[in-house]
């Protein structure tokens, strides 16, 4: 926990973004959670991204449900409206939200017990649907805030802090959205910011569901040998399908590769993910591949990390409603009421 | 036969026993609206099984040129259609009434009674002989029967028939086979039945400018003229047909004709909670949203109607109460969600209720709980029922105010927020408990806020401590205040004498009831009438109960919930208010109320049991019912 307030002074020096902001301008409020926390670099990541990415602050809207990780959004882009909703619901708040107004992006940001255990229905619908989102989850296994009970994700044979071993077989939200129909699968590890970045970026940028999956240790109640979900397991078992360059439309592409190292996928909206290939063969586009090599690799005891399958051509909700491309939240009586005339006809139908 | 036989024009009551699935819901449909059509109102129930194919089902009209709309009770003339109901049916006959059957399989004497009138057709025989199709001989009897009946009844064949011209207007061939078998109908029974009976219709001008029209629809064509943009649901019965009716009106209104493109968005969600949870988002967000369920579904939302309630967003639910509690009578009605609704969710919570009387009030409520919920930031039900959400009712036609503006509430603005103005997202800067908001997205630097279910001060910043948290929960309670001043005032009804005795009512109760005050008047009980139309309640009412020594509060549920939030609002004193209650899921009748009010007045307390008449009508016994959900 910090306990000194963040100075409120931006030095004059600090590079400002095309949109004119500071790194600064995307802080939020001083977390409130322990020291270390994987959360806390999660939200770091999430200021990098949008700051790289020119994101306007107050063109985001952001969502949680309850406990550690839905209390981040208030550590992250203060000058974005923030929700923080009912415990495993936030993915229904933002669909709504995100019908009433299609012109903000929406980040949601949930945990392991909010979205694996209580949220498991509106979880998986919200992929279903394609709703257009960057889903985070802050994976780490335990709850937190009620002090270390397991969650839906923690591996079976895993041990708590008091020792008990988990029973269960976990949730696996990577293979639950790949089957669900997510347009954009990635996980991502809170000590791998280098990683997460670019597959926050991607996430935001994208065109449908996007889900990241981030593994992000609980130094209070999950950080202990025996834990799957540990800084030092995750880091041991760690297995990167590829590193991803995010290159917005106007970034000038200069490095070079040669043919077979690097799969370039271009999003709808003109920015490119170049993934350079650390696995040989992996087709990044092919879902089904991707959901066996999850599978092969997760039995072997290993946590796949990177961009694990992505639809660069993904659409969304709206695209299915044939919603109008003006907000629904900005039409008046004009636009929605069919007015006294048409009434009159009705009136005269029902007689 | 040498009985009485019932002599009445257009004044009785027609019951059609009919199988789930068999098609005679449409041949009935225009039964009824054919009489409309000569003038003379009636009002029709469908009364059916939770259940697609094979179960009874029944369709009550109650034909009376006085316009009385509620249910009568007591049947003069059943159509008996349905051999697995027989017995049941025969037996709600009143004695004189007239029985109409399928002949075409002989019965046992046993099998009848010979206090009624009994009117033998052999109507399968007769579509058999010249249907050869078994889906048309079965959908052409219905047909059939429904010429004989005009016949019998002196319906106005050429009403009939210029129905079917509307209803198949383009479609000839279904037009020609349709008349054909009303023919069918109208031969057999003028060569071979004694025509006309006792009962008849005759042409009237009673009907006027009403429209015939269901609660659900009317409801759905509220949130249309409303500006609803987003609705999301989870069917149930009997509120599916709430967002069916919006889609198919939105198809009709709110399509862009350059675009093709949507005003509106429809999600048909996992589940009531996740409905619930898309219109709070869309409220938070500034789109007018609402959804439809029922009881069961409330139960499921009550976690999120309390965060909308302290978080200060607006929603609009459309609550087509049913028989609870659980799963209950799925298909039969009950005004029994008040109290659930009232006090939805934890903690120390209240919700603005509106309760429409007929299709009519569905759609202006509707309209009206959309203005209201942006207003007061609050979630807003629409308190109907199954008994106004399904059934066709006779209600003055719809309106709209060409330059009525929707009611968007306290949105602040960008230029506002660049003006300086003061933003406290939980401030109340008018005195009225109500404050301002912003939308997502509205300024670069100012007006954003955190919007949560936790306690906040005024300025939306977390906080536990005590005088915050009472600040925003009395300010929630001084704009419960507003709202009663906000919500569609109840509607006095004035006895034409003076009297001690006063009676409050609700929703779909009011036809009954209103037969009811007039029949109680005849009889020497006159009552000063006071008809609710919302919760809070506005001053007017503890008014209204002060100024009588004793006050009936007619209702149709077990346990007097709205007498329990009347006390509990109010702090009346409960002797004071003397409960009506009917409960068994049929709508309540003016025969009912009439009784319970008298044996009241003329008996003292000891003629009722806790406001219930003695006399329970005999259950129907319906075998393997399923469940709907």
């Amino acid at each position: 926990m910090t306990y000194i307030a963040k100075p409120r002074l931006h030095h004059p020096t600090l590079e400002t973004n095309k949109v004119g902001y500071t790194r600064r301008d995307y802080e939020g409020k001083i977390s409130t959670l322990c020291a270390g926390c994987g959360h806390d670099s999660i939200s770091a990541a999430i200021i990098q991204a949008c700051w790289e990415l020119d994101i306007e602050p107050h063109r985001v809207a952001k969502l949680s449900g309850i406990g550690c990780s839905s209390k981040t959004p208030d550590y992250f882009l203060g000058a974005s409206h923030g929700f923080n909703t009912v415990h495993g619901r936030m993915p229904s708040v933002l669909t709504g939200a995100n019908l009433a107004n299609r012109d903000l992006l929406y980040l949601g940001v949930s945990g392991d017990g909010d979205s694996a255990s209580i949220g498991l229905g509106q979880f998986a619908h919200a992929m279903r649907r394609g709703v257009r989102m960057a889903y985070i989850v802050e994976n780490n296994g335990v709850y937190g805030l009620t002090k270390g009970q397991f969650s839906a994700t923690a591996d079976s044979g895993s041990k708590s802090k008091k020792g008990v071993v988990n029973s269960d077989s976990p949730v696996d939200l990577v293979g639950l959205a790949l089957q669900l129909g997510a347009t954009y699968v990635g996980r991502g590890f809170s000590g791998n910011k280098a990683q997460l970045v670019p597959l926050i970026k991607g996430a935001m940028t994208h065109g449908g569901a996007a889900f990241i999956d981030v593994i992000s240790p609980c130094v209070a109640f999950n950080n202990h040998p025996g834990s799957t979900k540990s800084y030092d397991y995750v880091r041991e078992h760690n297995e990167a399908v590829s590193r991803i360059d995010f290159i917005t439309p106007r970034s000038e592409i200069s490095a070079e590769y040669a043919p077979g190292e690097v799969v370039d996928v271009l999003q709808h909206d003109g920015s490119l993910l170049r993934l350079r290939s650390l696995h040989p063969d992996y087709d990044p586009t092919d879902r089904h591949a991707a959901m066996s090599y999850m599978q092969e690799h997760q039995a072997r005891g290993e946590v796949v990390t990177g961009l694990l399958y992505v639809d660069p051509l993904a659409t969304d909700l709206h695209t299915a409603l044939n919603t109008s491309e003006q907000p629904l939240n900005s039409m008046g009586a004009a636009q929605l009421c069919p007015g006294a005339g048409v009434l009159e006809k009705l009136n005269a139908s029902l007689r | 036969m040498s009985m009485k036989r019932i002599e009445a024009v257009n004044d009785f009551v027609i019951k059609f026993a009919n199988v789930n699935g068999s098609g005679s819901a449409s041949a009935n449909e225009l039964f009824a609206k054919a009489i409309l059509r000569m003038g003379v109102p009636v009002s029709p129930r469908n009364i059916f099984p939770s259940n697609i194919q094979g179960l009874p089902t029944w369709y009550e009209v109650r034909v009376c040129e006085q316009g009385w709309l509620g249910r009568r009770g007591g049947i003069d003339m059943m159509v008996a259609m349905n051999p697995q109901t027989w017995d049941a049916d025969l037996a709600e006959i009143e004695p004189g009434g007239y029985l109409f059957y399928d002949s075409t399989r002989p019965l046992p004497p046993s099998k009848f009674r010979d206090d009624i009138q009994v009117i033998g057709m052999p109507l399968t025989e007769i579509c058999n002989a010249v249907y050869s199709d078994a889906r048309q001989r079965q959908l052409f009897k219905n047909i059939v029967y429904v010429g004989a009946l005009s016949v019998l009844l002196e319906i106005d064949a050429a009403a009939i028939e210029k129905l079917f011209g509307e209803q198949y207007r383009g479609k000839e061939k279904l037009l020609a086979s349709n008349v054909q078998a009303l023919n069918l109908g109208r031969d057999f029974a003028k060569e071979h039945l004694k025509a006309p009976l006792g009962i008849r219709v005759r042409r009237s001008d009673k009907v006027g400018h009403s429209i015939f029209v269901d609660g659900n629809s009317a409801a759905a064509l509220g949130c249309v003229y409303g500006g609803a943009t987003v609705c999301a649901w989870y069917p149930i019965t009997p509120s599916s047909s709430v967002a069916e009716a919006f889609q198919k009106y939105c198809g009709k209104f709110r399509v862009d004709p350059a675009s093709g493109q949507n005003h509106f968005a429809i999600v048909q969600a996992e589940d009531e909670i996740a409905s619930i949870g898309m219109v709070v988002g869309a409220g938070w967000n500034g789109a007018r949203a609402f959804t439809a369920t029922s009881g069961p579904g409330v139960s499921l939302m009550t976690e999120f109607i309390g965060l909308a309630y302290f978080a200060e967003i607006p929603v609009t639910i459309i609550n087509v109460q049913r028989g609870g509690p659980s799963t209950g009578m799925p298909t039969r009605t009950q005004q029994a969600d008040i109290i659930s609704c009232a006090y939805a969710s934890h903690g120390d919570t209240k919700h603005v209720l509106l309760f429409p009387q007929d299709p009519r009030e569905c759609f202006d409520h509707s309209a009206a709980a959309l203005d209201l919920a942006d207003r007061l930031q609050t979630p807003v039900f629409v308190m109907t029922d199954l008994d106004i959400g399904m059934n066709q009712r006779l209600c003055e036609p719809f309106e709209w105010d060409e330059d009525r503006q929707y009611d968007r509430g306290k949105v602040m603005t960008a230029e506002e927020l660049e003006a300086g103005k003061d933003f406290g997202r939980y401030k109340d800067v008018d005195g009225d408990g109500i404050p301002w908001r912003t939308l997502p997205g509205t300024h670069p630097t100012k007006g954003s806020y955190f919007t949560r279910g936790t306690t906040r001060d005024a300025y939306a910043r977390y906080s536990e401590r005590g005088p915050d948290y009472i600040y925003n929960v009395e300010r929630l309670l001084l704009k419960f205040k507003t709202a009663a001043t906000l919500v569609p005032q109840p509607v006095v009804r004035p006895a034409a004498s003076r009297t001690p005795h006063g009676v409050i009512y609700f929703g779909s109760t009011t036809p009954a009831m209103q037969e009811a005050l007039e029949v109680l008047t005849a009889a020497g009980i006159p009552l000063d009438a006071m008809r609710l139309r919302a919760f809070p309640f506005p001053d007017s009412v503890a008014r209204f109960i002060d100024e009588h020594e004793a006050v009936f509060v007619v209702e149709q549920n077990r346990d007097a919930q709205m007498r329990s939030l009347l006390v509990n609002e109010l702090g009346i004193d409960p002797a004071r208010l003397i409960p009506v209650l009917h409960f068994d899921g049929t709508p309540i009748t003016a025969r009912f109320i009439t009784r319970a009010i008298t044996e009241h007045v003329r008996g003292g307390p000891e003629g009722l049991v806790g406001g219930r008449p003695a006399a329970v009508l005999p259950a129907i016994e319906v075998p393997g019912a399923e469940v709907a959900k």
